[in-house]
Order: C-alpha cells, then sequence, then structure tokens
C-alpha cells in the first residue's frame, strides 16, 4: 500500500450499531467463541444422555444402582471376603474390586522386582547374563499379553497332574492343576504378638539406621545397619513367638472327594494371571531401569571406582539414587498399565472386577451402570497409583540446595 | 466462523431430530441395508458353528436364513456375528445385530428389564451335567465338592448356584467367557464337572473331546431352558417377522411341505398349504412382506424337521425327543397362519 493513498474513512466503523463493534473486539470475541464452543459441547452432552434414556426406556430397560441390592445368585471361585451366591449383587463386584487389588499389588511388587534385577542383568559384565535378559525382555515384551496369559493358562492346565496324582515335593505341599496347596499355621494368638514385634524391630532398625547414617556424618565410621537391623528384628519376633507359647499346630490340606481342602491355596487362573502380567510388565521396568542406568553419566562410575567403593556399592549408594529420578516417572505408567492390563483376567477365568461387571450386567441389564461403575474404580486406582508415585517422585527428585 | 456455525447447527439439528433419527423401525433398517445381521454362538456344532469352508451352518443359523428369506427373498443375505453368552445382550440392546439367534433361554427378566421380547422357542432343552468317566460318577448328587467350568452370564451359572444350594452341596466355579477356553480347561483337567444346557454337552462331547467315550453326561437335567430368537423390545413388527418365520417353517413340516416338494405342492388343494404357501395372498401382507416370504423359507433352508435332521440329528446324535411336533409327541405348536 502506498503512504500517499489516503487513510479509509474511520466513519464506516462508527456507524456499526454496538453489539457488532463489541464482537470485533478482540477480547470479546474470545469470550463469545468459548461460550459457543462450551455451548456446544453441553449441547453434545445433552443430547448423548437423553438419546440414551430415550432408547433404554423404549426398550424398556431399567436405570439406576437399585439393582446393586438384590441377590446375585452366581457362585466366584475365589474371594478375599466371604462370599456365597445368596449375596448382593454389590458384595459381588466387591469381591471383583478386591481381587483386581490383590492381583495388581502382588504383581506390581514382583514385576518391580524381577525388571529391577534383569534390567541390571541387561548392564552386566557378563555376556551370557547379558544375552539372556537381552532375550527375555525381547521375547516377552513382543508378545502380546493376551497370548501369554493364554499360553500360561493352558500350559499349567495340561502340564500339572489332576488333584489325584498331585505332586507332592515337600512335606504339606501339593501341586495340581487346580492350584498350589500347602499348609500354614493354623491360627493362634502368638502370630499377632509376632507382627507387634516385628513392627517394634523395624522401628528399632529404622532408629539405628537414622544414628548409623549419623554417626558416619559425623566420623566416618560406617556401621553394618542393615544386618544389625534384620537380626535385632529377627530377634525381637523369635522372642514373641517362643514367649506366646510357641505354638505349632498346622492346617494341612487334604483330599477330600474332588479337592484338596484346608490349608492355604494359590488358584491356577490366579497364578497364569499373576505370571502372565508380572513377565510382561517386568520387561519393560527392566528397560526403564536399563536406560535409567545409562542415563547417569560414566564419570559418576568413574569417581566412584576411583574413591575405591566396590561395585554393589557404587551401584547401590552411587548409580540408583541417580538412575531413580528418570526411572520413577515412566515406572508409574508401568504400574498404571499392570493395574488396567489385569482386567484381561476375564480371559482366563480369574474372578475381577471386570469379570464379575460383565456377569452382573449381563443378568442384569445394566450395562452403562455397571460399566459407570468399573470405569469409575480403575479410574481411582490409577489416580491413587499416580498420586503416590508423584509424592514418592517428589521425595526423591533432586534437591537443589 | 463458517465451520463454527455449521458445527452449533449441526448440534441443533440433531438435538430436535434425535427422536425420528433412530426410531425407524428394524425390517426398514434391515431393507435397506440388504441383509439381517444375526447374533450367533462362537462356535457350537449343530447350532451354530462355522463349517470347513467358513459358511455358518446349524439349527440357530438356518433360523437366521429363513428371516433372511422372507424378510430379502434370499436366504443368503445374511451377516453373522459370533457372541460369547457375556456379550450378547449389550449387541441386540445396542443395534449390532437385528435379531439374537444364539441358544438363548426365555426367561423373565430378559423379557423385561434386559428389554428384549422373545419370538418363540426353537429348541426346548435343560441343563445337565458332564464328567470324566473315569471318575465313575452316576448322579449329580455325588458332586458335592466339585470343581465346575461355565460360561459367565448364562442361566446355566444362576441354575448350577441353585442346584447346589437346593441340594445343600458345595461347588468351586471357574467361569471362563470363551466357551472354547472354558471347554478346553475341562477337557484338561481343570474342572471335574462342566455344566451348559444338555444339547450343548452333547455338542462338545461329539465334536471337541479327545474321545468322546471318555466322558459321559450324568442323567439329571436340572432346569427347563426354552432356547429361542430374542429382539429388541418396542418394535411389534420386527417381532412378528422373526415369531412368523420360525412358525413357518414348523407349519411348513406339520404340513410336510419339504424344500423339495414345495414348488410342486404350490398346486395343492389344501387351503392352509396355500395361504403358507402364498398362493392365496393375505399373509405375506399381513407381515409387509413379499407373499411368498413362507415359500422363500421352505425352498432356500427347508422346514424345521429338514434343519433339524441335517443338523442336530446327523452332528450331534440327538433325536426328536421333546422337539417333535405336537402331533407326534413332542412341545412343537406352530400357531395358526391365516
Amino acid at each position: 500500500m502506498s503512504r500517499l493513498t489516503p487513510p479509509l474513512p474511520r466513519s464506516d466503523a462508527n456507524k456499526r450499531p454496538w453489539f457488532l463493534q463489541l464482537f470485533y473486539e478482540e477480547k470479546t470475541r474470545a469470550i463469545i467463541y468459548q461460550i459457543l464452543v462450551t455451548g456446544a459441547l453441553i449441547l453434545l452432552g445433552w443430547y448423548l444422555v437423553s438419546n440414551t434414556l430415550d432408547n433404554l426406556a423404549r426398550q424398556n430397560i431399567a436405570t439406576g444402582y437399585g439393582f446393586l441390592s438384590l441377590e446375585a445368585s452366581f457362585g466366584i471361585s475365589e474371594s478375599m471376603i466371604a462370599y456365597s451366591p445368596a449375596d448382593t449383587y454389590g458384595r459381588a463386584l466387591m469381591v471383583g474390586i478386591l481381587n483386581t487389588i490383590k492381583v495388581s499389588i502382588v504383581g506390581i511388587l514382583l514385576a518391580t522386582l524381577i525388571g529391577t534385577l534383569v534390567g541390571i542383568a541387561r548392564l552386566s559384565p557378563n555376556w551370557l547374563l547379558r544375552q539372556f535378559s537381552g532375550a527375555y525382555i525381547n521375547t516377552f515384551r513382543n508378545v502380546p499379553l493376551l497370548l501369554q496369559l493364554f499360553f500360561w493358562y493352558a500350559l499349567i492346565n495340561t502340564s500339572l497332574p489332576k488333584p489325584r496324582q498331585a505332586l507332592n515335593p515337600f512335606g504339606d505341599t501339593f501341586i495340581t492343576n487346580r492350584g498350589i496347596y500347602t499348609a500354614i499355621p493354623e491360627y493362634h494368638v502368638a502370630y499377632w504378638w509376632m507382627l507387634a514385634a516385628a513392627l517394634l524391630g523395624m522401628l528399632g532398625w529404622w532408629l539405628l539406621r537414622r544414628w548409623a547414617i549419623r554417626r558416619q556424618q559425623a566420623t566416618g565410621q560406617p556401621f553394618h545397619h542393615g544386618i544389625a537391623g534384620f537380626c535385632l528384628t529377627l530377634l525381637a519376633v523369635i522372642a514373641a513367638y517362643l514367649l506366646a507359647g510357641a505354638p505349632s499346630a498346622m492346617d494341612a490340606p487334604v483330599l477330600q472327594g474332588f479337592n484338596f481342602k484346608g490349608g492355604w491355596n494359590i488358584s491356577t487362573e490366579f497364578t497364569a494371571l499373576l505370571l502372565g502380567l508380572t513377565i510382561y510388565t517386568s520387561t519393560y521396568i527392566a528397560e526403564i531401569v536399563r536406560s535409567g542406568i545409562e542415563s547417569v553419566p560414566k564419570g559418576q562410575w568413574e569417581a566412584s571406582n576411583a574413591l575405591g567403593l566396590r561395585p554393589g556399592q557404587i551401584l547401590r549408594e552411587i548409580i540408583l539414587p541417580q538412575a531413580l529420578r528418570v526411572i520413577i516417572p515412566p515406572l508409574t505408567n508401568q504400574f498404571l498399565n499392570l493395574t488396567k492390563n489385569s482386567s484381561l483376567a476375564v480371559a482366563v477365568g480369574y474372578p475381577d472386577l471386570v469379570s464379575i461387571s460383565n456377569t452382573t450386567m449381563n443378568q442384569t441389564g445394566q450395562a452403562i451402570e455397571a460399566i459407570a461403575i468399573f470405569m469409575t474404580i480403575y479410574l481411582s486406582l490409577s489416580l491413587g497409583i499416580s498420586l503416590f508415585m508423584n509424592w514418592y517422585n517428589n521425595r526423591m527428585a533432586l534437591v537443589e540446595r | 466462523m463458517k465451520a463454527l456455525k455449521t458445527l452449533v447447527g449441526g448440534a441443533l439439528v440433531a438435538a430436535t431430530f434425535s427422536g425420528a433419527a433412530v426410531a425407524g423401525p428394524t425390517v426398514d433398517a434391515v431393507k435397506a441395508k440388504g441383509f439381517v445381521q444375526c447374533g450367533v454362538n462362537t462356535s457350537l456344532p449343530g447350532f451354530s458353528a462355522p463349517d470347513s469352508q467358513g459358511q455358518w451352518e446349524g439349527l440357530d443359523v438356518d433360523l437366521c436364513r429363513s428371516i433372511a428369506a422372507a424378510v430379502l427373498g434370499d436366504a443368503s443375505k445374511t451377516k453373522f456375528t459370533p457372541l460369547t453368552a457375556a456379550q450378547r445382550f449389550t449387541a441386540l440392546q445396542s443395534g449390532e445385530i437385528d435379531v439374537l439367534t444364539r441358544n438363548t433361554t426365555w426367561t423373565l427378566t430378559r423379557d423385561t428389564k434386559l428389554g428384549l421380547n422373545f419370538a418363540g422357542v426353537n429348541y426346548y432343552d435343560g441343563q445337565g451335567f458332564m464328567v470324566a468317566k473315569n471318575m465313575g460318577i452316576k448322579s449329580a448328587t455325588e458332586l458335592s465338592g466339585a470343581t465346575v467350568c461355565v460360561e459367565p452370564g448364562t442361566t446355566t451359572e444362576l441354575n448350577l448356584a441353585d442346584y447346589f444350594r437346593a441340594n445343600n452341596m458345595e461347588f468351586e466355579p471357574v467361569v471362563i467367557e470363551d466357551a472354547n477356553e472354558a471347554i478346553q480347561a475341562f477337557f484338561a483337567g481343570r474342572c471335574d464337572v462342566y455344566t451348559t444346557d444338555a444339547s450343548g454337552l452333547a455338542s462338545y462331547r461329539q465334536t471337541s473331546a479327545p474321545n468322546p467315550d471318555d466322558y459321559v453326561i450324568l442323567p439329571e437335567i436340572i432346569s427347563k431352558e426354552p432356547l429361542g430368537p430374542a429382539v429388541r423390545h418396542g418394535d411389534d413388527e420386527w417381532l412378528d417377522i422373526v415369531a412368523w418365520s420360525l412358525t413357518a417353517s414348523l407349519e411348513a413340516e406339520e404340513k410336510g411341505i419339504t424344500s423339495a416338494n414345495v414348488d410342486s405342492l404350490k398346486a395343492s388343494s389344501d387351503p392352509g398349504v396355500q395361504r403358507l404357501l402364498g398362493v392365496t395372498a393375505g399373509m405375506g401382507e399381513a407381515l409387509g412382506l413379499d407373499e411368498a416370504w413362507a415359500y422363500n423359507i421352505i425352498k432356500q433352508v427347508g422346514n424345521y424337521g429338514e434343519s433339524y435332521e441335517r443338523n442336530v440329528t446327523k452332528k450331534l446324535g440327538l433325536d426328536r425327543g421333546i422337539n417333535a411336533l405336537w402331533n407326534k409327541g413332542g412341545l412343537m405348536y406352530p400357531n395358526p397362519i391365516r
């Protein structure tokens, strides 16, 4: 545009009515757009909800959560709380929630343990160990979890004997394709005392550790608080056991009719699911641990070596604490994945939340309600895990002084 | 700005016409898309299972083909959605399938609270138990303490719990959603007992067992399982079509009309046959279908007896029993087509 052109007469803009003028102002326009978008979202939501309700009403499907107090009348094979078919759908769902939590917690602990070991082994100077852990990671990470579950379940079912031909490796332990049965001590008040002693011992251990650290910082003298604390705790537990009367009665599994009765058992379904979840997730955790360790600058190894620290000590005291900062955020993701993947339980007949919700929605027809329930539960579990891990991450984060 | 206008306008229009957009009866939708979408069992030989060429076959599959023959004039215009017991009702409620022809028991809860309507019974069944022969069990009353494999989301699962409760016996259920996985777990010895409808037991024993003679079906039948096609509640026109398609194939058997002789019987002087085959007009029109609706079923799929013979008797060795026609001592009683 040439500078010589006279400026456009502004009278045009002034002639616009006030509301249009307002519209051409950037700030108000932004607000108007936001109102429109929000309105469209509300309309869409309203459309979906009303459409669903219309359809449900036309098909004569009742809505609401009243069904939770009706009798479930189906059986559940394993439960952490007392359950019988005479209980309600609400209680059946509770059984499912607890079973999901159980397999998730045990799975997370085992997967972290195995994953850390394999991840460290992946960097081992030992060629065989390195190759072996590499093969483990590449195999189990690249086969879909569902197939692995089928594999473990079929393997257990077909390779282990039926109860009457149960393997009996030692004592009162029996291995069958129904699960593993083993003897446990019968209930006695002594076990509560032992638990109390263990907690007390661990408190002592913690105090000892604090003292040892302070002493080392002050004088440079190390103190083996690990061994000392462990012995202290063990002694306390043994003392409690002896003082409370040293009970020795055992509840042993006995073959009765079709199955073993009594004792303690792990079902085939739980084992298959746990194996699948643990092994699958541990491969990802191993890679996270490996990359975490590799992220620590090489100079840290060299410096600690120069100080004369032993390899185990270097890993424990120097490398892992630094690696943890890289490891924790993706590790949180794996914990969430494991918890959510436990919903594949339905494939191997483990009565988890999804399995029981599916049955419930099928028997009652309350599909939307049942799905809403299990979405809420998974959401809460996931948020819970990530809250905890974020808290832990903040604790471990680099403290800048 | 234009996009925004369209978006808001679209939402408003959608909201205004939401009722009309989904209210079209199933039959219109079927005619428009040109095929009937049926929900069938994932694999239950004799009732619904793919053959070696991947073609679905079985008694339930034939029923689906009959509906296609009646509505579209061509029994091959069908598509099948294999469904597990736990998936089937949601698939029907949500409109994924037009009709559920998957050995489903007609119960009060399903008829009312699940928003279904049952269009008749195409197989009268009852729940039984199968065990390995070498366990030496002769009766279901000896099953206390047993581990039982069962499909989740079935009446079978509920009857099982009821039966053991009523008889003060204990059991441990193993519920695996996929029927194939569940039956394999049983044959691997994970469970002492497999329970489902007696026809299903016969089917699995005959077609999946490593050696059928190693397994016995116990004499007790612990429930009534009237199995029939189900449709969504609230579409009477479609319900009528499904119900009368089933009736037509039963009526054809009663009148002795088969796929082989249906053409020659068009000349029959029996007014009942004339009405059924559309020689006398009226029945097809009443259903909103072509007058040749029943003729197409019989010509292309055959009558109920032919379908039963082809699928159930030949494959599973089950005789007609209570599934015979009413005048031959059975329960199959086609309502009058007039």
